[in-house]
C-alpha cells in the first residue's frame, strides 16, 4: 500500500517542482552499505531527469534543490533501485543505506530511521565480513571483537559469552527471533548456534531490550539471518575455511531463490571438523570438533504483511581436553604446580571420552501484518529442542559407552506484539509472551541427575516507546512483567537434605521418603514475579557527537542449576551444590555512552555502573572427601555485588590508506558488604590494530593486531585443603588467576570480480603470531593446560 | 486473513501445546550406579589378621564424611596375604565391585603404596586369573591387584599405605607390574589412604 502512496508522490511532485521558487537548497551525505558500513563508490541518485553519482568516499551532493518533497531514487550495482522521498524545505543532510547483494533489500534505511535495537543503551553491531572471518570458530569467538565482550571458555572449543563480565542465564541469545533454550546455565555449555548462519550480529549490553525478555542482566545478543530481497533471483555463498591449528577446517553454504512477489526460499548448511588443537609446545589432547549444521526457510514476504518457516538444526561433537578429568584435588594440585599436562598424546582427529555430544532443533513460525495509518502486528511460535550427552572416563568401559549427563529441554514458545510506528515523533510497542518448557533427565545414565525432571511456565508482557522530542533528542522508555514458574521433581539423598538443612524449611514438599538409595523425592514448586524497566535519552550535537544514557531495572529468577545442583559433577571433576532458598536477582545498570565520529577520526567512552542485589554466583569453597580422594566443592551463594566498568574506542584515519583502531575495556566486580573481589571478573584488555587499505589493489586489506591481557589481580581467596600427597595442609591456588600475555595477529583480504555477478574473496588470518605461551584466567582450563598456539587460517569465500 | 481470526487460531493453537504437554508422571530414581559404600583390605599371616576398612554410608555424592578403621597394628618382620573387596552397600543385597573390575582385568590395577617402615608389597594375582564379561579368561600376565602380599621388616613405628585403583593404566610402563605407581597415568577410582602401624 505504501508502496503505491509513494509512487503517486513521485508523480505529483514533478508536477510541483515546476512551480516551486527559492531553488537554492542543497542535499548532502552518503550511500552508505547497510550491512558493514562501508561507503559505497558509484552510487547513483536520480530525481527528475538529474543522476548524480557518489565519489569513492560514498560522498554525494544535489545542488539546486527546491524547498519541496523530491522522489530519489538510489540505486548501486548489485541492488535493487530504492526510491525515498525527502522534504527539502526541512532536510539538508541524509544518508542513504543500501542493502548489498545477499541482503535485503525491501526498503532503502534512511538514517535516522534507526537501525539500532535500542536507542539509548549500549550497543554494538558485527557484520558479514567479521562473521566470515570466524566461520570455523564460535558464535563467542567472533563476539570478542566487540568492546567489552569477552568470553568463559572451557578449552578452544567451547566459548560462552561474557557481556561487562556477566554469563550464562544474564545474557540472552536472540536466534533469528527466537530466543534460544541450550542449557545456558552450565559453564561448560556453549550457545548451541553456528555462527555461519547470522548476517549480522548485535550485542546490547545490559537489559534495555525488553521486548526480547526483562533478565538480560549482562545483555543481549541479536543475531540476524541474512534476508531474502524482494526481487527475482538466484544467489548464494560459499565459504571455505582452512586452518593449520587443529588442522581441520569448515565448509558453509548458503543459497536463496526469491521472486518478485516476495516469495522466496533459502537454505544453509555448514560442516566443521577439527582434530586435536595445539598449545606452543604440546598437544591439546582430546580437543577435537566435529559440527554439523543446516536450515531452511521459506516463506512470503510483502509490504503489507508477510508470514515464514524456518527450521534448523545443530549438532556438535566437542572433546574436553583428556588431562583436565582430573580424579581429585591432588590431581589438580600437581597440576597447577606442574603447569603441564599429564596427558600429551599424537594428534588425533578421533574425540574421546570425555565429550559432550550437543544437538538442537529450532523451528519457528512466524506471520506479519502491517495495518495501514497503524503499524504492523507480529505474531510467531517456536519449538526448541535440546538435547546435551556428556560422555565420562567411567569405571568399565561398558559404562563409558553410557552418557554421564543426558538432558532433554523442549520449549514452546508464542508470542505476538504490535508495533505502532505510524506516527513519527513516537512509536510504541507492545507484545505477550507465554512458554512452556519440559526437561527430562534420563535415568538410564546410572548417575544421580545433577539438574532434575522439570516443567517450567513463564509468561511476559511488555510495552516500549520512543519519542523524537526535536530532531536531537530522543526519549526511549519501557516496563515488561514476567511471571515464572517451575515445578521440579527432585531427589536428594537423605543425608543432603539434612546437611543443607532443608528438613526445617521444607519439610512439606517431600512426596516420597522411602526412594532406594537412602533418598527422599520432593516437588519443589516456586514462582518468581520479575519487574523490568528502562529509560534512556539519545542525545546528538555538533553533527558528529552522540550521548546516550540509559538506567535498566531488571529481575531474573534463578535457573534451575542455581536451585537444584546437588552432587559431584564428573566432567567437572567438582562437587556443585545449589541452594533452594536462592531468591531472584535485581539488577540496577546505569549506563552512558559519549562518541565522536568524524571522517578522520572518532572515538568513544562508554562507562557502566551495574549494581545487582542478591547476585548469584558459583565459588569454590572447600573440599569433599570421597574414595577418590578429595573434591573441590562449589556453591552457589547470593550477595549483593557492584560491577563497575568502561569500554572505550578511538580510531584514526591517518592517512587515504592507513587506519588505526585502539579499544580498551575494564570491568571491576566487588561484593558491596566487604568489597571482596567477584570470581571470574575478566581481566582488563588493551587492543590496538593498524590496517592498511589499498581498494585499487583488488580491495587489498592488512591488519595487524596487538592484543594485550592485563593479569587479573582481583580475585576471590584461596583456601587451604588437606592433601593425602603432601600429608599436609597446602593452599588451593585455584582462584589464582594466570600472568598477564600479549597476542600478535595478522589479518589480510583481497576481492576479485568473477563475471558480472560473481565476487571471490580471499582472506590469510594468522592468529598468536609469535607462538606465545599463555593463559587466560577465564578459561575453566587454566590449570590444565596453555591456551592456542600459532594458527594459520586461509579463508576463500565466493558470492554467486 | 483478519487479525482477530489469527488470534483465536493462536490461542487455540497455545493451548493445545499446553495440555499435550503438561504429563505428571513423576520421575524414575536414580541409584549411583558407581557408588561405592566400602573398601575392605584384609591382610593375614595365617594366625592374625589386620582389617583396614574404608566406609562412606552415602557415597562420594553425599556429604557424610568417610570414615576409615584399621583393625589393628601389622607385626614387624612379617609377611601377610593380602586381598581387597570393594562394595556398594547401599544395594541390597550389597553389589560387589569386584565383579566388574575382574570382568575388565586388564583395564584395572591395585596399588599400594607406601614409604614408610621398610614396609613392600608385591602382587600375587595377574590377568589370566579373572574371566571377561563373556566367561573367557585373560591371556596376559600383567598383575591385577586383587590379591597381593604384604612384608614388613623389622622397623616399628607408624606409616601410611595408600590404595589406589586405576581405571585404563598404562600397564606396559616401566615399574607399573611391580606396583610403582609414577608412570601409570590413567583413572583414579580409588585413592585412599589409611595410617597404619607396625609393633
Amino acid at each position: 500500500m505504501k508502496k503505491l502512496v509513494l509512487l503517486s508522490l513521485v508523480f505529483s511532485l514533478g508536477t510541483l517542482v515546476i512551480s516551486a521558487q527559492d531553488c537554492d537548497k542543497t542535499l548532502t551525505g552518503k550511500v552508505i552499505d547497510f550491512h558493514d558500513g562501508t561507503p559505497l563508490e558509484g552510487a547513483t541518485i536520480s530525481f527528475n531527469n538529474e543522476t548524480i553519482m557518489t565519489d569513492k568516499e560514498g560522498n554525494y551532493m544535489i545542488k539546486g534543490l527546491c524547498p519541496i518533497s523530491y522522489a530519489f531514487t538510489v540505486s548501486h550495482e548489485d541492488c535493487n533501485s530504492q526510491v525515498v522521498t525527502i522534504d527539502i524545505s526541512r532536510v539538508s543532510k541524509k544518508d542513504f543505506y543500501l542493502e548489498h547483494h545477499l541482503n535485503e533489500l525491501q526498503e532503502v534505511k534512511v538514517s535516522g530511521a534507526n537501525d539500532n535495537q535500542t536507542n539509548s543503551a549500549q550497543e554494538e553491531t558485527i557484520g558479514e565480513n567479521i562473521i566470515e572471518k570466524y566461520g570455523s570458530a564460535s558464535l563467542g569467538d567472533a563476539l570478542r571483537e566487540i568492546t567489552g565482550v569477552s568470553s568463559l571458555n572451557t578449552g578452544a572449543t567451547i566459548v560462552k559469552p561474557v557481556i561487562q563480565g556477566l554469563n550464562g542465564s544474564r545474557v540472552l541469545i536472540m536466534n533469528n527471533g527466537v530466543r534460544m533454550q541450550d542449557m545456558e546455565w552450565g559453564d561448560e555449555h556453549a550457545p548451541n548456534i553456528d555462527i555461519n548462519t547470522a548476517g549480522k550480529i548485535t550485542v546490547i549490553k545490559g537489559a534495555s531490550a525488553l521486548k526480547y525478555g526483562g533478565d538480560a542482566i549482562g545483555g543481549v545478543v541479536v543475531i540476524e539471518p541474512n534476508k531474502a530481497p524482494v526481487k527475482d533471483t538466484l544467489m548464494g555463498k560459499t565459504t571455505i575455511t582452512a586452518a593449520s591449528n587443529g588442522r581441520g577446517g569448515s565448509v558453509s553454504s548458503e543459497i536463496i531463490k526469491s521472486y518478485e512477489s516476495g516469495w522466496f526460499i533459502k537454505g544453509q548448511g555448514t560442516l566443521k571438523r577439527f582434530g586435536d588443537f595445539e598449545a606452543p609446545d604440546y598437544v591439546l589432547s582430546n580437543t577435537g570438533v566435529f559440527e554439523k549444521g543446516g536450515s531452511i526457510a521459506f516463506g512470503v514476504n510483502k509490504f503489507t504483511y508477510g508470514w515464514d518457516a524456518f527450521y534448523s538444526y545443530y549438532n556438535n561433537e566437542i572433546g574436553v581436553l583428556a588431562t583436565s578429568h582430573i580424579g581429585n584435588v591432588d590431581d589438580l594440585i600437581s597440576s597447577i604446580n606442574s603447569g603441564q599436562p599429564d596427558i600429551i598424546r599424537d594428534f588425533t582427529y578421533e574425540i574421546n571420552n570425555p565429550k559432550q555430544d550437543v544437538t538442537h532443533h529450532l523451528g519457528r513460525l512466524r506471520y506479519f501484518k502491517r495495518f495501514e495509518k497503524l503499524g504492523k502486528w507480529t505474531t510467531q511460535y517456536d519449538f526448541q529442542l535440546n538435547q546435551r550427552l556428556e560422555f565420562d572416563i567411567r569405571r568399565t568401559e561398558e559404562r563409558d559407552k553410557i552418557p554421564s549427563i543426558d538432558l532433554e529441554l523442549t520449549t514452546h514458545t508464542i508470542l505476538s506484539e504490535f508495533e505502532f510506528d505510524a506516527k513519527s515523533i513516537y512509536k510504541l510497542n507492545t507484545g505477550i509472551m507465554a512458554r512452556y518448557q519440559e526437561n527430562f533427565a534420563n535415568p538410564l545414565t546410572g548417575v544421580r541427575r545433577l539438574i532434575p525432571d522439570y516443567d517450567k511456565y513463564d509468561a511476559g508482557i511488555f510495552v516500549t516507546g520512543e519519542y523524537d522530542i526535536n530532531e536531537n533528542v530522543l526519549l526511549d522508555a519501557g516496563i515488561r512483567y514476567d511471571f515464572n514458574q517451575i515445578d521440579a521433581q527432585k531427589f536428594y539423598l537423605i543425608s543432603r537434605w539434612e546437611e543443607r538443612g532443608y528438613e526445617q524449611d521444607f519439610s512439606d514438599i517431600v512426596t516420597d521418603r522411602n526412594v532406594i538409595g537412602s533418598q527422599f523425592l520432593t516437588n519443589p514448586v516456586f514462582e518468581y514475579h520479575n519487574i523490568s524497566a528502562t529509560a534512556g535519552v539519545q542525545y546528538t550535537f555538533h553533527d558528529d557527537y552522540e550521548l546516550r544514557a540509559n538506567y535498566a531495572l531488571a529481575q531474573r529468577a534463578p535457573n534451575p542449576a542455581e536451585l537444584f545442583s546437588d552432587g559431584l559433577h564428573h566432567s567437572a571433576a567438582r562437587i556443585e551444590l545449589g541452594d533452594l532458598r536462592i531468591d531472584q536477582e535485581t539488577s540496577h545498570k546505569v549506563s552512558a555512552n559519549l562518541s565522536m565520529n568524524k571522517e578522520k577520526w572518532g572515538w568513544e567512552v562508554a562507562p557502566f555502573l551495574n549494581i545487582i542485589n542478591d547476585y548469584i554466583l558459583l565459588e569454590p569453597v572447600d573440599t569433599e572427601l570421597t574414595i577418590r580422594g578429595a573434591f573441590p566443592v562449589w556453591e552457589y551463594r547470593q550477595t549483593d555485588a557492584r560491577l563497575l566498568g568502561v569500554d572505550a574506542k578511538v580510531f584514526s584515519n591517518w592517512h587515504n590508506n592507513w587506519r588505526t583502531d585502539h579499544s580498551f575495556s575494564l570491568v571491576k566486580g566487588n561484593e558491596i558488604d566487604n568489597d571482596e573481589a567477584i570470581i571470574n571478573i575478566p581481566a582488563p584488555n588493551f587492543n590496538n590494530k593498524i590496517t592498511f587499505s589499498k581498494p585499487e589493489w583488488f580491495n587489498f586489506k592488512a591488519s595487524l593486531e596487538s592484543q594485550y591481557y592485563f593479569e587479573q589481580n582481583e580475585f576471590p581467596n584461596n583456601f587451604t585443603v588437606f592433601s593425602p600427597d603432601a600429608g599436609a595442609d597446602v593452599v588451593l591456588e585455584i582462584n589464582t588467576p594466570p600472568d598477564a600475555y600479549h597476542l600478535l595477529n595478522l589479518d589480510t583480504s583481497m576481492q576479485f570480480k568473477l563475471g558480472k555477478k560473481n565476487e571471490l574473496s580471499l582472506g590469510l588470518t594468522v592468529n598468536n603470531i609469535a607462538d606465545t605461551t599463555y593463559r587466560n584466567y577465564l578459561n575453566r582450563q587454566r590449570y590444565f593446560a596453555d591456551d592456542l598456539g600459532r594458527n594459520f587460517l586461509l579463508r576463500i569465500s565466493i558470492n554467486y | 486473513m483478519n487479525p482477530r481470526k489469527f488470534l483465536a487460531m493462536f490461542s487455540a493453537a497455545a493451548t493445545l501445546v499446553f495440555t499435550a504437554c503438561s504429563d505428571d508422571d513423576d520421575s524414575t530414581p536414580v541409584n549411583d550406579e558407581e557408588l561405592i559404600t566400602t573398601m575392605e583390605v584384609t591382610l593375614t599371616d595365617g594366625t592374625d589378621t589386620v582389617t583396614l576398612r574404608f566406609f562412606d554410608e552415602d557415597g562420594a555424592d553425599g556429604p557424610t564424611a568417610p570414615t576409615a578403621t584399621v583393625s589393628g597394628a601389622f607385626k614387624a618382620s612379617t609377611t601377610y596375604n593380602g586381598s581387597i573387596s570393594i562394595l556398594n552397600e547401599t544395594e541390597n543385597p550389597a553389589e560387589n565391585v569386584n565383579e566388574e573390575i575382574e570382568e575388565e582385568a586388564d583395564e584395572h590395577q591395585f596399588f599400594y603404596v607406601t614409604d614408610d617402615l621398610g614396609i613392600t608389597t608385591a602382587y600375587t594375582d595377574n590377568e589370566s586369573n579373572y574371566e571377561d564379561a563373556n566367561g573367557n579368561a585373560f591371556t596376559s600376565m600383567n598383575p591385577v591387584g586383587i590379591t597381593f602380599t604384604l612384608t614388613t621388616t623389622a622397623s616399628t613405628g607408624d606409616g601410611n599405605l595408600r590404595v589406589v585403583l586405576r581405571h585404563e593404566p598404562n600397564k606396559d610402563a616401566t615399574g607399573v607390574s611391580d606396583g610403582d605407581i609414577t608412570n601409570a597415568g590413567g583413572e583414579p577410582d580409588v585413592d585412599w589412604t589409611f595410617d597404619i602401624s607396625v609393633e
